[in-house]
């Protein structure tokens, strides 16, 4: 039985960590993450869970600590942002090469400098290639559901891999929204009951975890990383079927909206998806073919089946809320335009960078690049890359 | 129904931010959705701040904050003097000011043209309600008057029930419930 509630996007992460009671959580308080471990703490120390709450003096410890107590066997969370993350990241490819499936909650933000403590996604893409699973979240209601099913992706056999549930800091995190959650027990019956497949505490089987590798033996090891993560394509469909089933709301790698005939198109993540939905509603109601497609998996990235449903667009524009500094453009831009490169059709993809330390990003922002894409259909001229809502 | 998109201006340690939130989980009393999001930034005492509702019959797909509001609320009243707070307000918004004043001064004073302009003297009513001038709740009693998105008396319940479960003591529970019924009655249109 669900029920509505207020939530902000915190609150709903919080509650879904209780909800799952996991064995360990070790963290580090930075913004706007804290009040999630705040709001968990308060559910350890009323009982309310059995956690282990370790709290640690950084973030590169609060993950070691995650480590440590995933391979001995624990079903371990946490969360963080910004630098935190980047305090992590030492730590990040250590989790995924020893195959520990700890789900952490990554409330986006920007980077230093200069200093801002708001919202973009410098601190997520930084870590892309660390070989963590990663999942985004437009609101507050898939921000609970993506932390309850990212459980049983990671600890999926095939799969094997930590995740890094992504959700907007500040827009989402701090905002109150209506919210769908469901009982303590359903949860718990979801994601079911944690068995390690080795476990350091084992003293009947004493194994060594952690050992030095050296050139002849490490590519395989990062070969199995990239197999647990091809494999996770697979299970990340199953685990949102069985939610879908079980609980109503559906989930895919990647949310096609309006996207069936669309000429334009905009490829965009986590919140500022739901303001483009809104002005792309608004252009069909006008009857322009104008679509979103947002992905909700960034790693493993569904490439193939998003260049199969962008093959017969006109015009894309992927909406990019993180910078890579010296490449063609931004880091979801590079996936869309390399994706493309597997199909036949060549649609025209631009790259427009937005939202950068959470600058405002609005609907007539959205309308302003859609006249753009409009008057490249008939004059054939735009300019592939340029930001959004910034001063010359 | 019309979506109501709502600016608040209050400042820091006023509980605007708080009344906004307070609105929004009013909600779930209805099939409404409603989002409630403040201006985020760093959080200073007496700087001037901003909060945001929408309410609204469909699902909210935007994540961004309120350029064209419908409603704009001022919880203090030097703010009426200092801020900009009609910035971007459509032009049948509902206005309402704490302030001793009536509507019609006040347009006169200012110089509005258009708008519907509402005064409560939020801040009277919360010394004399509650002791201090804590003008969050009262202002919320003249915003359900003035939208009509509640009925008085389930609003009423909501806070209540919302306070008892925060432990507020039995006496300022009254004191915000009379406030906010206070509000309710004594706000005056043009």
């Amino acid at each position: 039985m669900q029920k509505f509630d207020a939530f902000t996007g915190n609150l709903a992460v919080a509650t879904a960590m209780k909800q799952i009671n996991p064995d360990v959580c070790a963290a580090y308080p930075i913004t706007p993450s804290t009040e999630i471990m705040m709001i968990f703490a308060d559910f350890v120390s009323n009982g309310e869970v059995n956690t282990e709450l370790v709290t640690v003096e950084s973030e590169h410890s609060a993950m070691s600590a995650c480590i440590g107590a995933s391979l001995a066997g624990g079903r371990v969370m946490t969360a963080t942002s910004s630098a935190g993350l980047a305090y992590m990241w030492e730590l990040l490819s250590v989790a995924s090469g020893l195959r520990c499936p700890i789900v952490m909650t990554c409330v986006n933000r920007a980077l230093s400098a200069p200093l801002n403590i708001h919202c973009d996604h410098s601190d997520a893409m930084g870590a892309r290639d660390t070989g963590w699973i990663q999942i985004f979240s437009e609101n507050a209601q898939e921000a609970y559901d993506n932390v309850i099913q990212a459980i049983r992706i990671a600890e999926h056999k095939d799969v094997k891999l930590p995740v890094m549930v992504c959700v907007d800091g500040f827009i989402i995190s701090h905002s109150y929204e209506k919210m769908q959650y469901m009982e303590d027990k359903e949860v718990r019956d979801f994601v079911g009951e944690f068995k390690p497949y080795k476990s350091l505490l084992n003293v009947e089987k004493p194994e060594t975890f952690g050992a030095m590798v050296l050139p002849n033996y490490y590519m395989e090891f990062k070969r199995q990383v990239r197999e647990g993560m091809e494999r996770a394509r697979q299970v990340i469909l199953e685990v949102g079927e069985e939610f879908s089933q079980r609980f109503g709301r559906y989930y895919s790698n990647f949310e096609n909206y309006m996207l069936d005939d669309a000429d334009f198109v905009f490829v965009v993540m986590n919140s500022a998806a739901g303001t483009v939905k809104h002005v792309v509603k608004n252009l069909r109601e006008k009857g322009i073919k104008a679509g979103v497609l947002k992905p909700r998996v960034f790693r493993p990235f569904p490439f193939k089946e998003i260049a199969d449903t962008l093959k017969n667009s006109k015009i894309i524009c992927v909406l990019d809320r993180a910078e890579t500094f010296g490449a063609e453009g931004g880091p979801l831009y590079l996936e869309i335009k390399s994706a493309l490169q597997t199909i036949e059709s060549n649609p025209t993809v631009i790259n427009r960078i937005f939202g950068l330390g959470q600058r405002d990003f609005l609907p007539y922002h959205v309308e302003n690049v859609f006249k753009e894409m409009r008057n490249y259909l008939d004059s054939g001229n735009i300019k592939m890359f340029d930001y959004v809502n910034l001063r010359d | 129904m019309k979506t109501l998109e709502i600016r608040w201006h209050g400042r820091g340690g006023q509980g605007t931010v708080t009344a906004a939130k307070t609105l929004g989980e009013s909600m779930i009393e209805t099939p409404l959705y409603f989002q409630a999001f403040p201006e985020y930034g760093p959080e200073r005492m007496g700087a001037p701040v901003k909060a945001y509702n929408i309410i609204s019959d469909e699902k909210i797909l935007t994540h961004c904050p309120v350029i064209n509001p419908n409603v704009v609320i001022v919880v203090d009243p030097s703010l009426i003097y200092s801020e900009n707070f009609l910035e971007g307000a459509t032009e049948d918004a509902d206005v309402i000011l704490n302030t001793g004043k009536n509507p019609s001064a006040i347009r006169k004073e200012l110089n509005i043209s258009g708008k519907k302009i509402y005064t409560v003297d939020a801040n009277k009513i919360s010394l004399e309600c509650l002791g201090r001038v804590i003008p969050n709740t009262p202002m919320l009693g003249a915003l359900l008057r003035v939208t009509q998105i509640l009925p008085l008396e389930t609003f009423l319940n909501h806070v209540k029930h919302t306070f008892a479960h925060k432990k507020f003591s039995e006496k300022i529970i009254i004191g915000n419930l009379e406030a906010i019924k206070r509000a309710y009655e004594e706000v005056k249109g043009e």
